[in-house]
């Protein structure tokens, strides 16, 4: 990039929010993923006004620039594929009003979701949506990727606390899509076409959010399952019966062995699934929903039911399920982390397949994930350095994709496309919906300065 | 003829480069590279890195300097002045490595490139001496650096160390001059090294044979913690033996990478103490035991000290650690202070004992916990970063008195030499009389109330980790 376009951004912002050091550079160039690509510049700017400036200038000397919150990622959305300006939100971290009458949260982009949800909760609130990566990424990045977390069963993801964005547009205007009322149909629902939009039409410098009261209690049972079947017929059971889970998560079998390999503490082996799930609401319908949930996975052929009331009871049956991301890497260096999404009704089905895919090409892929949604997680261990393994992980990518869209699903339930599956994704959708996609992306973006190469 | 029709590409998964299969300065003291490839960015690490907080910069978190990390030793970057900066800017303090899932051990590695700068430097005369007098000169010998005595000028020969080595930091000395002044505590009369006798009998019957080792700062500034430590062990069937030839732990050379003079001291150490017959070896400052731990990974190559080193460090204990695991004397005097207790970084993150210290305060009666926000969150002080670093030690110190203004409590409390002195700083810069105390003076405090009944260990030492959400 030219030297006067830095010494412009230096007039800009102050220079010390002006980073160009091949060691700065090399810091901006990756996200969650092991993509990177450098950028020629970073940004980190403090108001709508700075931000504003920016994408006034990258739109007039068509340089590209990518949003980046966090970088914690999994869809390479927020490496600067084309190099161009990183522009970083990170520093535009307050919290703007929490205001418990309208019941709404007003945050800059860079605010991290657990300050947020730390706000909020002391005023007896709670803003469900809970990204496992919840202690580091981003307001703006969540609602870029339209993130998600085993709360959003019950509880719905981003898109559905999203009330209002303020955005800023390549050229550098300004709009304020949305506002603070529940309900708004006054012209089109433009705060959504920004959610997901993974930083390919602007940059949201503001969100208003809705927050709900905090529930006030909490229960989990783990329930382990010999056959596969019948964890997810017990998936739907519970759902019929009327409970509806605050988080519903499944660990395959290869995922319990990932586990047991890194922590020791004798998990059963021999069984296909383990279902763990979490209710809330007022102590007794806690209560009565542990009833129900247990006495559903007994009868639907579980093993061994184990009930937690408290909360140092319910995290000791959590810590399973949070081994497993710390036990992956230990078996292999790198993983790709799938992130399929399907209708209920074809999870058993899905799981099968992907089993089936990895006695195929011969590799390790345990599933885990919210499978109460249908969204999971296949995860494919691999050592890059080794390009014979890495052709059987491309296949075996291929092949999950194939399976979930023939189930009538999709290739990402709340990671993105970005650049990791933007192949993938003329196949996964409706030629027309994607010409129209292409359509808003040139009427809003007509030079092509927001995140080039990302998701098309 | 016909050419058969293209085949459209198979759609692909970029996968980006995968790790090179010859990294440089990989074996020895360098950064471990299989370690460095253990990061999968997941950037988990940003939320609890003290200088990430205080900076908001990528280049100023855990994984960022691990990035700089594998570029340099992949060769996509190469050792600049700049890059040496980066690795200096890290506070050692392990939040990073308590909270990773994956392992990466963070501050190690950045220990591990301050080595390999360091070897690859060609050191100026000036501060090639510096570094020489402190640092090889003074601190493996306690009777010089006794006859020093002003731990000042200790503090001193490293800050300037430090400073003449970082580039273009010259010019920041007043400052940082000035902050050693506000750093310096009242000095006991003579180190404890040279008043304690070698053996202290326990005052009921014995139990243990327990080696104590006494840290240099620890002798020199905290005299009336450590006399209050040797207290504590002798009310509890504790014969302590301070040897006066132990040296230095080593760990402000580690600090600055010299790994090979770490591991003259540690062979020394473990000489000292191989002959006492000791049951345990306990420290009560949070870095000396961290370091001293370390030896049995440090001369794991050295055919000659390997096995010893591995019997020295596993009889290594913090004071809280080991009081946790032996049956205690209930203390009866009363203490009523209202105190928030600080972890060490040494202490919660590098020997992950981190509810052991507040489970001995509980014995206390009349002594209130207070609950102190961030409580394992470094306080800046971080070897002598104070010094080398003081803007930076500034602001990340201002949070920690933040929060313990929040705390309301009366008296802070934490088991490590350098928290003590910041922390004391902090307080007297802002006029508060909040007490800075050592765990063990308000034990032994209690303990000259009276001693009761023997209880049962409080063991169950819990480790209590914030760490691994779940991914996805
Ligand atoms: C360990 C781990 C666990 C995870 N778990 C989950 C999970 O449970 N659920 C889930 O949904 N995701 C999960 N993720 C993925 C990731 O954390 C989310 O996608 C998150 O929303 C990204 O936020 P970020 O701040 O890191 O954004 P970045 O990674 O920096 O950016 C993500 C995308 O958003 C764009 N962007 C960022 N900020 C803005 C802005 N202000 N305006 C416009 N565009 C912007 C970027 O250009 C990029 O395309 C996980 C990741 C990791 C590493
Ligand atoms: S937490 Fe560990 S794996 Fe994650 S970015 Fe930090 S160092 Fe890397
Ligand atoms: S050791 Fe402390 S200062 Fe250094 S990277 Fe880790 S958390 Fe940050």
């Amino acid at each position: 990039m030219e030297a006067r376009l830095i010494d412009e951004l230096r007039r800009l912002l102050a220079r010390e929010r002006v980073l160009t050091s091949p060691e700065e550079l090399a810091v901006y160039s990756y996200d969650g993923t092991f993509l990177e690509s450098k950028p020629d510049v970073v940004v980190l700017p403090h108001t709508t006004a700075e931000v504003a400036s920016v994408l006034a200038l990258a739109d007039r000397e068509r340089v590209p620039v990518v949003p980046r919150g966090a970088g914690s990622g999994l869809a390479g959305g927020s490496v600067p594929a084309r190099g161009g300006i990183v522009l970083g939100t990170n520093q535009m971290n307050r919290i703007l009003d929490v205001d418990t009458v309208d019941m709404v949260a007003v945050v800059e982009p860079g605010v991290i979701n657990a300050s947020l949800q730390a706000a909020v909760e002391a005023k007896g609130f709670f803003y469900p949506p809970d990204p496992a990566s919840l202690k580091q990424s981003t307001i703006g990045g969540n609602v870029a990727t339209g993130a998600s977390g085993p709360r959003c069963l019950k509880y719905g993801g981003t898109k559905d606390y999203v009330l209002a964005l303020q955005v800023v547009l390549p050229g550098g205007r300004v709009a304020r899509c949305g506002g603070r009322m529940i309900k708004n149909v006054s012209g089109y629902n433009l705060s959504q076409l920004f959610v997901g939009s993974e930083g390919t039409l602007g940059v949201v410098t503001e969100a208003t959010l809705r927050i709900i009261p905090l529930p006030k209690a909490r229960g989990t049972v783990l329930a382990v399952f010999p056959r596969l079947e019948d964890a997810g017929e017990a998936v739907n059971a519970i759902l019929g019966a009327g409970v509806v889970p605050l988080a519903l998560e499944i660990m395959d079998q290869t995922a319990i062995y990932c586990v047991e390999q890194y922590l020791h503490a004798g998990l059963p082996l021999d069984v296909e699934a383990q279902l763990l799930v979490d209710v809330d609401g007022d102590e007794c319908s806690v209560t009565q929903q542990l009833q129900v949930v247990s006495d559903t996975c007994r009868q639907r052929g579980a093993r061994e039911v184990q009930v937690a009331a408290d909360k140092a009871e319910s995290d000791r049956l959590w810590a399973v399920r949070r081994a497993i991301s710390p036990s992956l890497g230990r078996l292999k260096p790198n993983k790709l982390g799938e992130d399929i999404s399907v209708p209920r009704s074809a999870i058993p089905e899905m799981v099968r397949r992907v089993a089936a895919i990895a006695r195929q090409y011969d590799l390790l892929i345990p599933l885990f994930g919210h499978i109460g949604d249908g969204n999971m997680h296949p995860n494919i261990l691999c050592d890059l350095r080794n390009p014979a393994e890495v052709e059987r992980v491309q296949a075996a990518a291929r092949a999950i994709f194939d399976a979930a869209i023939g189930l009538g699903g999709t290739l990402s339930g709340e990671h993105g496309i970005g650049l990791l599956k933007r192949d993938f994704l003329p196949q996964s959708l409706d030629p027309n919906a994607l010409a129209l996609m292409r359509q808003l992306k040139a009427t809003i973006d007509p030079n092509n300065i927001m995140n080039p190469g990302k998701v098309y | 003829m016909s050419l058969p029709p293209e085949q459209p590409p198979e759609p692909r998964i970029p996968l980006g480069h995968g790790a090179t299969f010859a990294p440089r300065f990989a074996s020895g003291d360098g950064p471990d590279y299989d370690n460095v490839l253990a990061c999968i960015r997941c950037g988990l690490c940003l939320s609890v890195c003290p200088t990430y907080a205080t900076d908001g910069v990528e280049v100023q978190s855990p994984r960022g300097r691990v990035a700089l990390i594998r570029a340099w030793q992949e060769g996509r970057l190469e050792l600049s002045p700049n890059l040496r900066d980066h690795m200096y800017h890290c506070l050692d303090c392990r939040a990073c490595q308590t909270i990773c899932p994956t392992g990466v051990r963070v501050g190690e590695l950045v220990l591990g490139a301050r080595a390999v700068a360091e070897s690859q430097r060609r050191r100026g005369a000036v501060a090639g001496a510096l570094a020489g007098f402190s640092l090889r000169w003074l601190l493996p010998h306690p009777d010089r650096l006794e006859a020093s005595l002003v731990p000042l000028r200790l503090y001193q020969r490293l800050g300037l160390q430090r400073l003449v080595r970082g580039s273009g930091a010259l010019r920041l000395l007043p400052g940082p001059l000035a902050e050693m002044e506000g750093l310096l505590p009242q000095l006991p009369g003579r180190p404890l090294r040279q008043e304690l006798p070698e053996v202290v009998p326990t005052s009921g019957v014995r139990r243990y044979r327990v080696g104590f080792f006494l840290g240099c700062v620890m002798t020199l500034v905290f005299a009336r913690s450590s006399r209050a430590t040797v207290d504590v062990l002798t009310a509890n069937a504790c014969e302590v033996v301070t040897p006066k030839e132990q040296v230095c732990c080593g760990a402000p050379h580690t600090e600055e990478g010299e790994f090979e003079e770490v591991r003259a001291l540690a062979r020394r150490n473990i000489d000292v103490f191989e002959s006492l017959g000791v049951d345990y070896i306990v420290a009560d400052c949070a870095a000396c035991g961290a370091q001293t731990k370390e030896y049995a990974h440090l001369l794991c190559d050295d055919p000659a000290y390997a096995e010893r080193a591995r019997a020295f460090s596993a009889k290594v204990r913090d004071i809280s650690e080991f009081l946790v695991g032996i049956p205690l004397r209930r203390p009866l005097g009363a203490v009523p202070r209202q105190v928030a207790y600080h972890m060490p970084c040494h202490l919660a993150h590098a020997q992950k004992v981190r509810e052991a210290p507040r489970q001995l305060l509980r014995l206390v009666p009349g002594l209130q916990l207070m609950k102190l926000n961030e409580d394992d969150w470094c306080c800046g002080s971080a070897g002598i970063y104070n010094i080398s670093h003081a803007g930076r030690a500034d602001k990340i110190l201002a949070r920690k008195m933040d929060n313990l203004r929040e705390s309301r409590a009366d008296t802070v409390v934490t088991g490590n030499p350098g928290c003590l002195l910041q922390l004391q700083a902090g307080v007297r810069g802002r006029g508060w009389a909040t007490d800075v105390r050592h765990p063990m003076e308000l034990l032994a405090e209690s303990y000259r109330g009276g001693a009761g009944e023997q209880l049962p260990p409080l063991d169950g030492e819990k480790v209590r980790i914030d760490s691994g959400s779940p991914t996805d």
